[in-house]
């Protein structure tokens, strides 16, 4: 499988990330070589095989129903690149 | 008389207890020669004032007989712990400015046990890497230069702050973290010692994430005694990372017998590629001759899907990643590119705020999880990944301990590797352990004909990172590595 | 049956399915510990693992997985005993992490069913699952031209979103469908069911087809809080698909919104980008992994669920279906009819059984009645389980008269008073005395002396005319049985 630029531009996109139109043939190429490279697994024989769900054998620890955190919007928001009024803002959004 | 700097933590713990220097004393040199150091560009912060009244703290600890076992040590800490109030940022553009409200539950454990924080230690930009070239501060240099040489080399990576400011006595120690060799190899290319405790030995919590299926923090130290000591302090169950593991911590300088007699030790054939330097491959073999030396049986084992390692990671990795990093949208806090709406504006933001390898990755972890790729990518490398643990399973019921070459070559120089899976392959003898969730330690054992450090790699049984400390001393002792950087970089 | 919708080409066919999203009732959040409770300040009810700062990670709150549990156990679905937590990956102004932990492959309840009454007919909806995932946070986008404010206060909360089959096939069936989800979870109370705050969303799934056809084209209408709406929402959609297809057009699959305002919907310009979520297991959570023991004790200390309550209600008390079906739907009421019961037994010492029927037609009629005339319910109502349970015990033993239980209740309702002072001291007892009642009888026959003779030549339905008089007479008060038999004996002469 090989990803052509619409590709990439549509992953850059999923990913948030902005790409110039000039950058987009040579990252095209790097992950095309990243994804020569990861395709050998195809060799594998993975019949019956379950995929790992964790390395360590434990069980998922479950916590008790105690209000133990909050109530702190100063440190919430003290490294914000913009807040007001206690609210994290964004450019406005048009649902 | 010895420098304080290059005292072990050990031996400066016992100056310390004996009254024979101060924590302050202490500190201060080591705070000189970080200073004057900076040509190196380990540390990608330094906490001066903090280090110093953390060692009077710890001069008032050991006066009232209070003193934790790392009372007065004073450490460098990677730049993906968080540290209250202090630089935390990955080395990444991204996190500009973040000074996070919390501590990390490795670094306040390590400060419960009286150490001292120096500064924070560049990395590859969020630990995506193996030379660590991708900070934002620039390439860390490796202390290390070939015989006869000034050519800058890579101290490894992405740990390579914390090996670098170790081998150059810059810090008494430093926290790593390792995903894919991220403490073995960077120890490995820097003549240090760097362990990788069992997946789900140290706390998370607080530890930007690279992929959390893969990332464990340890130390980096000059012996394997300070590792064995720092690691019991950055150790230990934490209920605030659902992947911790709640069982008790054991004494691992207890573990340090020198006794290997019976203990069976076993030699992957597959990590023996054709192209391993002959060097590497003798070392190797020294490796084996001192360990039967000491009482060990030898044997072969095979590991057969040693060779798909790489590829899983490179899978599933870059997946995790892709989905642990949306959180750098600029809302919250670090870097923020203003745009004409929200998704221009985490475009931007991101765009400008993550480096190359990092974008990379995230697209990588992107496609092959998106709709229709992630059955034939992700699915299968974590099937393949059952295939790697399920090898080691299998070796483990033969042997106790598996040695190996730690990397592939020594340390090359910055702005030598430019292709992304050249640059991949140095992890290559790490990676299976990470995948596997094993404990792994890099040992110096030599130094290569151009006179670079060389390391090998012990791995363990689940949690049995004693056995591992323990054969990594017997290697120690015997291989006398007492070799160390000229201090060129000083001023 | 299912109710069609007539086109300009013929019949249609709505099939809707749900999926709905309920608040888990408990104290805090499904992975951190900040608290659940609605309406605090921006931002005061966040903890760091929910405002997503690096290296911050989850623990699961051990009471969200219990309710969903339960939930599960009340509609009759199979319990998964591992389940796994995943992440759903998007960017969005409320969603810190960049992606929502959720539950896609493994959801922790498999498929269950909850009946319906449609018009007096029941009938079975599917479910497919309920899983747990974390709620986003809240954008407001009307508080500044420029921006977007997000507040994260809900952020993490735990949800379930329980996925209906499409099985439903009117804007009555959905609406019925909500109210007996509802039903049921504030009965087992995992979730709160307040739609004004939020604690219940619906995404309506809405197409149309020709009977008979296979399934059409589905438009999700998100987000829509109330019964009514979902209602409307249906019928309106279901229109406009109706239209499109007749005239030659075809249904574009996408996300719209109910504007109850104008009574349509409209597509979401939010969500126009096709969404590709990526999901995958989260990696920093293990499977959640449950006992059957453990599921079995939830299951044996359930509650009474509403089917089950009316039935007891109709087969053990006797109660007029009618009756049940409203006492039962919704938990107050039920609630507030069995305290009743309760007390009214214990204040007469009679079985239950002997008055259930004839309490639960006073509750359903003149408490309910006066309940909703003065916009109260029974949590702040000004009579009292004690005083509402005197005032039967009154009328059981015969002390006043339905009607002058109607005046004391009036009285009971504006002061919040014991209805036995009440009866007390304006003398409503009712007279049986015989001999007083006898005298207000003799006098009324002597003054209608003609009237008794025309009753007395066959003329019968003047027999109300002289009960009336008596009642009169004796201010209502005069026991009507002994009215009764008095009358008819004297004016048989
Ligand atoms: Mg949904
Ligand atoms: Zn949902």
């Amino acid at each position: 499988m090989s990803i052509d630029l619409s590709t990439v531009r549509r992953i850059a996109n999923l990913a948030r990330i902005e790409v110039a139109e000039e950058e987009l043939p040579p990252l095209a190429t790097e992950l095309n070589k990243i994804l020569a490279f990861v395709e050998q697994l195809e060799a594998v024989n993975t019949d019956d095989v379950q995929p790992l769900t964790s390395v360590v054998d434990a069980q998922l620890p479950q916590r008790v129903d105690e209000v133990t955190d909050g109530g702190y919007p100063d440190r919430v928001l003290a490294n914000a690149p913009h807040a007001e009024h206690g609210f994290f803002t964004v450019p406005k959004v048009i649902e | 008389m010895t420098a304080l700097t290059d005292l072990t933590i050990v031996e400066a713990r016992a100056g310390l207890t004996a009254g024979e220097f101060s924590a302050r004393e202490l500190t201060q040199a080591y705070i000189d020669a970080m200073t004057a150091a900076r040509g190196l560009n380990a540390y990608i912060a330094e906490t001066p004032d903090h280090a110093l009244a953390q060692a009077d703290a710890a001069d008032q600890a050991i006066r009232a007989g209070t003193a934790g076992p790392l009372a007065g040590i004073p450490l460098g800490i990677k730049d993906l712990f968080c540290t209250e109030g202090v630089h935390s940022q990955a080395s990444s553009k991204m996190l500009d400015g973040f000074k996070p409200a919390y501590e990390s539950t490795v670094t306040s454990n390590l400060w419960r046990d009286g150490a001292v924080m120096l500064g924070k230690l560049s990395m590859d930009e969020f630990a995506m890497g193996s030379s660590n070239e991708t900070s934002y501060a620039g390439a860390v240099i490796n202390p290390w230069r070939a015989q006869g040489s000034d050519q800058n080399l890579v101290p490894g990576g992405s740990s390579g702050g914390s090996s670098a400011a170790v081998a150059a006595h810059i810090a008494a120690g430093a926290t790593g973290t390792d995903t894919g060799g991220s403490i073995r190899q960077p120890a490995a290319f820097t003549g240090t010692v760097g362990i990788k405790p069992t997946y789900g030995r140290c706390s998370r919590w607080g530890i930007i994430s690279y992929a959390s299926s893969l990332d464990q923090a340890g130390p980096i130290a000059r012996t394997v005694r300070d590792a064995a000591l720092m690691l019991g302090s950055m150790a230990g169950y934490d209920p605030k990372d659902s992947t911790s593991i709640n069982r008790p911590v054991p004494n691992y300088r207890a573990a340090l017998t020198g006794d290997i007699r019976g203990l069976k030790v076993g030699i992957p054939k597959e990590y023996r590629p054709d192209t391993l330097p002959p060097e590497i491959q003798k070392l190797w073999d020294q490796g084996v001759a001192w360990l039967k030396d000491g009482g060990a049986e030898i044997r072969e084992v095979s590991l057969p899907h040693t060779q798909y390692a790489l590829a899983t990671y490179y899978i599933v990795a870059p997946a995790e990643a892709s989905s642990n990093l949306a959180r750098y949208d600029g809302v919250r806090y670090g870097l923020r590119v203003n745009g004409s709406n929200l998704n221009d504006m985490y475009a931007k933001s991101r765009g400008a705020g993550f480096g190359g390898e990092v974008k990379r990755r995230i697209l990588i972890g992107t496609y092959v999880l998106s709709a229709g790729y992630y059955d034939a990518y992700y699915l299968k490398a974590q099937k393949v990944r059952s295939l790697i643990a399920r090898d080691f399973a299998t070796a483990f019921q033969d042997v106790d301990v598996l040695l190996t070459p730690t990397a592939p070559s020594a340390a090359f120089a910055v702005g030598e590797t430019t292709d992304p899976i050249s640059m991949y392959l140095n992890d290559v003898f790490t990676v299976p352990a990470s995948l596997a969730g094993l404990p792994a330690m890099s040992v110096p054992t030599g130094l290569s004909s151009t006179g670079l450090p060389l390391g090998l790699q012990l791995i363990g049984r689940v949690f049995d990172e004693e056995t591992v400390l323990n054969v990594g001393s017997v290697i120690e002792r015997a291989a006398k590595f007492t070799a160390r950087p000229t201090s060129w970089w000083r001023a | 049956m299912a109710k069609l919708l007539q086109g300009a080409t013929g019949d249609w066919e709505v099939v809707i399915g749900m999926e709905v999203h309920a608040q888990v009732v408990s104290k805090a959040k499904l992975f951190s510990g900040a608290s659940t409770e609605f309406g605090a300040e921006p931002n005061a009810q966040v903890s760091l693992v929910d405002a997503a700062m690096p290296g911050m990670l989850p623990v699961i709150n051990e009471e969200c997985v219990r309710q969903a549990v339960r939930t599960g156990l009340a509609i009759g679905a199979a319990i998964n005993l591992t389940s796994v937590f995943d992440r759903k990956n998007y960017f969005y102004a409320d969603l810190p992490q960049g992606y929502q932990i959720s539950q896609f492959k493994y959801p922790i309840v498999g498929e269950g069913e909850i009946v319906i009454d449609v018009d007096g007919e029941n009938k079975t909806i599917g479910i497919e699952r309920i899983h747990l995932e974390q709620d986003a946070g809240k954008s407001l986008h009307d508080q500044n031209p420029t921006l977007t404010y997000v507040d994260l206060n809900r952020s993490g909360v735990a949800l379930m979103e329980i996925v209906s089959k499409p099985d439903l096939r009117s804007s009555e069936e959905a609406g019925a469908y909500l109210k007996k989800l509802r039903t049921i979870l504030r009965y087992i109370g995992t979730c709160d069911g307040n739609m004004e705050e939020g604690s219940m969303r619906a995404d309506v799934n809405v197409s149309v087809r020709r009977p008979g056809d296979p399934l059409g084209t589905r438009c999700e209408i998100k987000n829509v809080n109330s019964v009514r709406f979902v209602q409307q929402a249906v019928e309106v959609e279901a229109r406009r698909q109706i239209d499109i297809i007749e005239d030659g057009g075809t249904i574009k699959q996408e996300t719209r919104l109910f504007d109850p305002g104008r009574g349509e919907t409209r597509s979401m310009r939010s969500k126009e980008e096709a969404h590709d979520y990526r999901y995958f297991p989260d990696p920093d959570l293990l499977p959640l992994t449950l006992t059957q023991a453990w599921v079995d004790d939830l299951n044996a200390h359930l509650p009474e669920l509403p089917d089950a309550k009316r039935n007891r209600l109709i087969e053990d008390l006797g109660l007029p279906a009618y009756n049940a079906a409203v006492l039962t739907a919704e938990k107050e009421s039920a609630d507030y009819y069995e305290t009743l019961l309760a007390a009214v037994a214990k204040a007469t010492g009679k079985p239950v059984k002997d008055f259930a029927t004839a309490t639960s037609n006073w509750v359903m009629s003149d408490y309910f009645g006066a309940l909703n005339k003065a916009g109260k319910d029974v949590t702040n109502s000004p009579v009292t389980i004690d005083n509402a349970a005197k005032l039967q015990k009154l009328l059981i033993d015969g002390v006043i008269s339905g009607r002058i239980a109607k005046d004391v209740f009036e009285i009971m309702f504006e002061t919040g008073g014991d209805p036995e002072l009440i009866v007390e001291e304006k003398g409503l007892k009712q007279v049986s005395d015989t001999g007083a009642i006898e005298a207000a009888i003799d006098a009324i026959m002597a003054a209608n002396a003609d009237k008794v003779a025309e009753y007395r030549s066959g003329k019968d339905k003047l027999f109300g005319f002289f009960v009336g008089q008596v009642m009169k007479q004796t201010q209502g008060k005069a026991n009507p049985g002994v009215v009764n038999d008095l009358l008819k004996a004297k004016l048989a002469g």
